[in-house]
């Protein structure tokens, strides 16, 4: 009881402190704080280190008028959340979460904080101040998709996914349908991490499938450790995840998806300023370039260059889906009719395998 | 379900790598918690270890002198929490998680110029005819000198502390140090070897993710391995070739199941992400019902006038 009133004082100062907070900011005397929760080190070459430079592109327009913090490494889950009323605490006005996995956590929060603007990226919840955020990485898998079907020899490839969450078999399911275009004897092994970054363990798991006779590996994990195995392997031919990962360019690292969050956390931290920002749901793709795709390196073959570029184009002009009928899913009921495309909501929920692949989804 | 895709020589010489690293960082915590210190700084040796290591490599092209400079540079960082908890007798708990956290800042900070570059390989030792024994060569003659020296390492740990005065020494001051303290051992001394040994155990395990199993240096890569680290020396109930048959069940079942999955075995995968752990607390506990006990003063604060 005696603790509960402590607790009730300290959130009532707290309250009380933020109040005081945003009333000077909307002086103007104060900077907007922008939050960053971040589910790998900025370091790791991928999926953070994409996030972290979108941090500093808003550090960069906004200058003086913006003060960023970031909290990096954060498991995903309750740990998240107590990151997430810290930062509210401390005054920040708007908070980019960068997981999958802090979606509920976030929605917790944003309740205690009606006057924070929350953003969470890949999820699917939103409140009146809670945003989601996503890019259609899956474009780019079509991409990386062709190539690899072109590429491999050994008609094997690897795929290292990370959770079985939509994201992640959107992209399984999205290689693999422009890998069998391309190649129609094609086999994914796709080998399941349990973790975003463990380079160690990425490792392993590239190590574990080129093995396995695997000589193209696919990632969605955050870290470079695939691309050393592949190039230790000597004849492997892997992509950039995330970022460009072009320090393993031009091989094994032969084209890349990369994630540019830089014009998006810039325009909604201007939102934010102007009092603007209103609950929204953006997902991007090449066309609006939130996806990029890395240089095609001179390993991939001119003609599958030419063919990887122009599927790319027909993707950004949306002339092209790459989701598109006729489709079955594993068991083969049918998916898509000749000519259907996949909506959103199908999309964002996705939680089977195209027809061929082989293997269960973890459920 | 395509169960010949695995490769079992391939397998077997894999997690043999992949247990290196927990084998030195916990062979290092079981001599420290022998003395009777517990260090939770594990993890944030491994890390600085693996930049100090990764960094030389790189700059001097020789990967024998990186795995000395992660050594010293594991050795190094422990000697902040000897100062902290032997001579400002700070509380050893917090002091471990403080040079974690420390190490982990550090070592970013270390290896900002480092990323994207690949190490100079330590090559296998060259064993000759012994090679090309069937199935026995591969697996066990196509190894880097560090691998051996972990086994070497887990051999020599056994024998000190169980066959020589040193070795009873350690026990000693572990068990009782206001006794060793009486019969005028001097508990700080012997306390800060150990624990600079274990700081240099730890950095090795860590260079060796960075230069070898991995090879390259990211931010945070040892990825909690000095946690499982520390795990496995109360689970092996602080006896060494339990520890190794304890890494070696973990590499194992680690590397087991990704073969699994990339062959398409109908496990579910969650069992089989989760089969490492359980596996290797399930066998090390009906090991240990004899009920070796922690060394009596671990995590106490020793001071000669107490």
């Amino acid at each position: 009881m005696g603790n509960e009133m402590k607790l009730t004082k300290l959130l009532t100062s707290a309250a009380l402190a933020l109040g005081l907070a945003t009333t000077a900011m909307a002086d103007g005397h104060e900077k907007t704080k922008v939050g960053f929760v971040f589910v790998g080190p900025i370091g790791d070459g991928g999926w953070t280190y994409e996030h972290n430079k979108g941090r500093l592109a808003v550090e960069e327009e906004f200058g003086d008028k913006v003060e960023t913090v970031f909290v990096e490494s954060v498991a995903e889950g309750p740990d998240s959340e107590r990151v997430m009323t810290q930062m509210a605490l401390d005054g920040a006005d708007l908070i980019f979460t960068t997981s999958f996995g802090y979606m509920d956590p976030t929605i917790n929060v944003a309740k205690k904080f009606p006057d924070v603007k929350f953003e969470h990226a890949t999820g699917y919840k939103r409140a009146d101040n809670v945003s989601t955020y996503s890019a259609r990485f899956y474009e780019g898998r079509a991409i990386q998709g062709h190539i690899a079907g072109k590429m491999t020899k050994s008609n094997i490839i690897g795929y290292i996914g990370s959770y079985p969450i939509p994201e992640v078999i959107r992209g399984i399911n999205s290689a693999f349908i422009h890998a069998r275009k391309a190649n129609p004897d094609v086999q994914f092994k796709i080998v399941w991490a349990y973790t975003w970054f463990d380079p160690a363990k990425e490792a392993d798991a590239a190590k574990v499938l080129i093995e396995q006779g695997a000589d193209v590996v696919l990632q969605h994990t955050d870290s470079t450790a695939p691309q050393a195995a592949a190039q230790e392997a000597g004849n492997v031919v892997t992509f950039g995840q995330a970022s460009d990962m072009s320090q393993y360019a031009p091989f094994p690292r032969v084209s890349s998806i990369i994630d540019d969050w830089a014009p998006y956390y810039i325009a909604r931290t201007k939102a934010v300023m102007d009092g603007t920002w209103t609950s929204t749901d953006t997902w991007d793709g090449i066309g609006a370039g939130m996806v990029g795709i890395g240089e095609i390196s001179d390993a991939v073959p001119a003609d599958v260059k030419a063919e990887a570029l122009a599927l790319k184009a027909s993707l950004a002009d949306g002339s092209y889906h790459a989701f598109t009928g006729p489709l079955n899913k594993q068991d083969g009921t049918p998916f898509l009719a000749e000519g259907e495309t996949a909506d959103d909501g199908t999309l964002a929920g996705m939680n089977f395998y195209v027809e061929g692949i082989e293997g269960d989804i973890p459920q | 379900m395509d169960l010949s895709a695995i490769n079992p020589i391939l397998f077997v010489a894999g997690f043999l790598v992949a247990a290196t690293p927990l084998i030195f960082a916990a062979i290092g915590e079981l001599v420290v918690e022998k003395s009777g210190t517990l260090n939770l700084g594990v993890e944030g040796m491994m890390i600085t270890g693996a930049i100090c290591g990764f960094a030389t490599a790189v700059e001097t092209g020789s990967p024998m002198l990186g795995f000395a400079a992660a050594a010293a540079g594991g050795a190094a960082l422990s000697l902040l929490f000897v100062f902290l908890t032997q001579v400002a007798l700070a509380n050893q708990v917090a002091s471990g998680l403080a040079l974690t956290l420390f190490g982990l800042g550090l070592s970013a900070l270390m290896g900002q110029s480092y990323v994207g570059i690949k190490p100079p390989r330590l090559p296998d030792i060259n064993f000759g005819p012994l090679a090309d024994i069937p199935v026995i060569g591969p697996i066990l003659f196509t190894h880097d000198i560090i691998l051996y020296l972990g086994i070497a390492l887990v051999a020599a740990t056994w024998a000190v502390l169980k066959f020589t005065r040193a070795g009873l020494i350690l026990r000693a001051v572990g068990e009782s140090h206001d006794a060793a303290h009486a019969l005028g051992y001097k508990v700080v001394r012997i306390r800060t070897l150990a624990i600079m040994f274990g700081g240099a155990c730890a950095g090795l395990g860590g260079a060796y993710i960075s230069l070898i199993r991995v090879p390259q240096w990211t931010e945070g890569m040892t990825a909690g391995v000095g946690w499982i680290a520390l795990a496995l020396v109360v689970f092996a109930s602080w006896k060494p070739w339990r520890l190794l048959l304890g890494a070696y069940l973990f590499g194992g079942i680690t590397q087991l199941q990704l073969n699994l999955q990339g062959a398409g075995v109908a496990i579910p995968v969650e069992y089989l992400a989760m089969s490492p752990y359980l596996i290797t607390i399930i066998v090390l506990v009906i090991l240990s019902r004899d009920k070796s006990a922690a060394p009596a003063c671990l995590g106490r604060t020793f001071h000669a006038s107490s």
